[in-house]
Formats: structure tokens, sequence, C-alpha cells
């Protein structure tokens, strides 16, 4: 496909993850006013939410104003390059920036200057994997800085947590850093837990299982279990939407393993806010199609 | 709902408890890091004379600028607020700012100076970015935006009917500290 029209389909992108909430998140969120109080503050606060991104879906401007770093995970067949991808996401993102789909949001971090248009040493994020079959897969997440200080990484075993090498001393890891957490990352918020690998490696499956979608049930019965067990005893702590109190402080558990060394044990949780912003395109010859509108 | 226009004197604020939800009308100013940073390791004149008995907004807007040079807030919900944590209490004493709005409260040092200079904390509710640009009216000045660039800049505001509540009073009460302390509880069950 040609730098314009590929650029113009990633822009497309870039606009229906900045100013809409996916189908599964607008679901969640009215599931939590259901299970609050009628007329108490959260319910009323987890409806200004979804009132909000309504309001940004038909203005077609950002739910959040902090749109966040951008991940681009790609699946690409044959028929494209990295080098060609990057070159068409890279323009999509300054003319996002420009449309004020994006904020300015990349930072040097040694002088302290913005770059104005998202772009910089390691901005935006991109994920390549490479396929047999024509054509591509993008799927794009917005994350913004607020959730993203709020995750964690824990090393097990644990001796605060007493938390030992197993699926309990995992559970235990993601307890805490929701608790931690309380409304900084604004909740109610979605868990990507990575289970093992290395340092960046554990994060890395941790921020990948944020693009499940909050119905699905994990493969791994094991792990699917844990989810289960953890959106029931999250909802427990009583921080509920934006720390206030409620009973909505998540709305999805989503966990993922890799192998590890056999010294290492790490537990990485990705937290990522109410706001959850992503947007899937599949791109087949000349024909596009985006998973949601 | 409780109406406070801007600027706003220490006995005002002190009726505040935390809990009340309240409406706020007037001009403020945005700060967030680096601005923080500016105000207590600088004099500010720039800014000096608009923060006395104003609010600051920990936020950074998502602004446009249209053809006649004039901006326009699209996107401005609160930014995390603990941050600025090591410079607020500071900041409240040094400018007379009567409050700061944020999301996720702040800490012991902000509680304190909210009751020793009749301040508070409030919090906007994180992410209603759109929501919230409607409230700002008008777009006055803009401070240090080369130097900071737009979402670290000092953003001089015109809002009308910002909506917040009030979740640090001047009297030490936290409803941060509250829920923290709720979710212990749980927590020491959930993990103990």
């Amino acid at each position: 496909m040609e730098h314009k029209k590929l650029t113009a389909h990633f822009l497309e992108l870039i606009r229906r993850a900045s100013t809409s909430l996916p189908p599964d998140v607008v679901e969640a969120l009215r599931r939590g006013i259901e299970n609050e109080e009628p007329d108490s503050a959260a319910a009323s606060t987890l409806g200004l939410l979804l009132e909000n991104s309504q309001k940004a879906k038909d203005a077609e401007t950002p739910i959040c104003q902090d749109t966040g770093a951008l991940y681009f995970f790609i699946e690409y067949g044959p028929d494209y390059r990295q080098s060609q991808l990057v070159e068409a996401i890279e323009a999509a993102t300054a003319e996002a920036t420009a449309r004020y789909y994006l904020r300015p949001n990349a930072v040097d971090s040694i002088t302290g200057k913005n770059s104005g248009d998202n772009l910089g040493a390691g901005a935006p994020n991109f994920h390549f994997t490479e396929r047999d079959e024509n054509g591509l897969r993008v799927r794009l997440l917005l994350k913004g800085g607020g959730s993203e200080n709020v995750c964690a990484q824990y090393k097990l075993p644990d001796g605060r947590l007493k938390a030992g090498r197993d699926l309990d001393g995992v559970r235990k890891c993601v307890v805490d850093a929701v608790f931690q957490a309380q409304g900084k990352g604004c909740s109610p918020g979605i868990m990507g837990v990575g289970v093992g690998g290395n340092r960046d490696s554990s994060y890395g499956v941790a921020k990948k299982q944020l693009l499940r979608d909050l119905g699905d049930v994990n493969a791994d019965p094991e792990l699917a279990d844990l989810e289960k067990r953890l959106m029931g005893e999250l909802n427990l702590l009583g921080i509920g939407p934006m720390g206030l109190g409620g009973k909505t402080t998540v709305i999805g558990v989503k966990a993922g393993q890799l192998h590890r060394l056999p010294a290492c044990f790490f537990v990485s949780i990705a937290y990522l806010c109410w706001a959850a912003r992503k947007a899937f395109m599949t791109l087949k010859e000349e024909e596009v199609a985006y998973d949601w509108d | 709902m409780i109406g406070i226009k801007l600027p706003v004197s220490a006995d005002e604020i002190r009726k505040l408890k935390a809990g009340d939800e309240v409406s706020i009308t007037g001009i403020m100013v945005t700060a967030r890091d680096a601005a923080h940073k500016y105000l207590v390791e600088t004099d500010a004149e720039d800014v000096r004379d608009l923060l006395k008995g104003s609010m600051i907004y920990h936020c950074g807007p998502v602004v446009k600028k249209g053809d006649d040079g004039k901006y326009t807030f699209v996107a401005a919900g609160p930014t995390t607020s603990i941050r600025e944590e090591p410079y607020e209490a500071k900041v409240f004493e040094k400018y007379d700012v009567r409050a700061a709005i944020g999301k996720g409260g702040m800490g012991a040092d902000t509680l304190a100076a909210c009751g020793k200079f009749g301040s508070v904390y409030l919090s906007a509710i994180g992410g209603i970015a759109t929501t919230l640009a409607q409230s700002v009216v008008e777009v006055l000045d803009v401070k240090k935006l080369e130097e900071f660039g737009v979402p670290e800049a000092f953003w001089v505001i015109r809002v009308e009917n910002f909506p917040a509540i009030v979740t640090m009073d001047s009297h030490g009460n936290s409803l941060h500290d509250e829920i923290l302390e709720k979710s212990r509880g749980e927590y020491d069950k959930l993990v103990g």
C-alpha cells in the first residue's frame, strides 16, 4: 500500500483510539454502575465517565488529556516491510498531534524539551511480528502516565507479603499493587499481570494482556482461575472509582506467563486506567476494517 | 453543591468540609511538575499575582491554537497530584494559594498546610477531559510555554461552574486517608 494511504489508515486508528472507548470497557463500566448502590458517589462517578466518553466520541476530542504513550502491536505479511510501517506510523502520529487527537507527550529525558509531535527515542513503541499471510493486523494501545506510574514489579519470594513462588504468591503481589495504587492510576483499572520472564519481558507480557477483550477467558485453566479470583478479591478493597470509595476498583484482570530462569520469579502488574484506549485494525490488500466503531 | 468565586478568602475556604461538592467560577492557573519546581525555586513574578487567593489546577491540557492565535482547551482533566507533594505546602505558603485541584489526593505535608494557611485539596474526576474542558470558558494567557511545553506550561484560564469534591479540608480531614485505612482492613485479610 502506498505511503499516503497507509498513513491515513494509521491516523484514523489513532483518532479512534483517543476519542472513543472500546465496547468491552463501556460494558464493564455499565456493569459497575449496576453493582454500586443507587445514587452513590461511586455510581454517579461511573456515570460521568460514560457520559464524558460519549461527549468525546461525538466531538472527536480526546477522552483524557493524557493521551498517553502509543504502543503499536503489528503483525505483518510479506507484502509489508517494517521500515515502511514505521515511516507511515511516525507521519500519522505527528499529524494526529497537529489535529489535537494527541497531546505532545514525548519529552527528552536529558534536556526536558518536549518534541512537540510525540516522536522521539522509543516513541512511539513498536512490537513487530512477522507472519506468512499477506496484509496487516494492527492493535494500538494508548496508556497514560498516571497509570504507568502505579505499575509495579515484584520478585518472589517476597518476605513482606509472605508471598512464595507459586500462583498464590502471584495473587498477593497483584492485591498489593492495587492496594498501593489506591485511586492514583484512575480506577477502576484493568490489571495486566506478567508471571515469570525477565525484568523487561515480564512487564512486556503484562502489558500485552491489556489488549485482551475484557470478556474473554484465559486458555490456561490455572490462570483463568487466578483472574476470576482476583476480580472478586480486588473489588472487596473498597477503593472504588477514582479512589473515592465503592465496589468497582477493577474491571479486568488478565494474566500471561513466560518461562523464567531457575533463580528468578518476577511478577509484573501493568495497571491500565478505566479510559482504556485501544483500537484494532486489519488491512488486506486495499481493504481496511476496524474492530468496532 | 457549594458555589465558589475566585479569588476567595481563607475564611471562606475554612467553611468547607471533606465530602462537600463545589462548583468554581473565576480565574485559576494550571501547574504541574516543572511549574511546581519553578514556583519553589524562584519568585515566579510572572504568575505571583494571579495565584494570590486563587487555585492551582494540576492539569496538562490538550490545547488548540486557532487561526486568530487564540487558545482553547480541547481536553483538560486532572493529573495525579501526589507528584507535587514535595512542593505544594511551600507553594500554598509562598503564593497564598487557596486550593490545589487534581486527582488521587496528596500527603501529610499538604494536609498540614491546608490547616495552617486556610486552603483545601479538591478532587476533579480523572479522565473526564472533554467534560471539564467545557468548563474552561476562556484561555486568558500562557506562561513558560516555550520552556516547559504544552502540558507543563502555566495556563491562565477562566472557568465557569467547574465541578470538584473537597477531599482534604483545612480541619485535618482527608477522604483519601479514610479510604486507605478502610481498604487496609480488607487488604490484610487477603494478603495476611
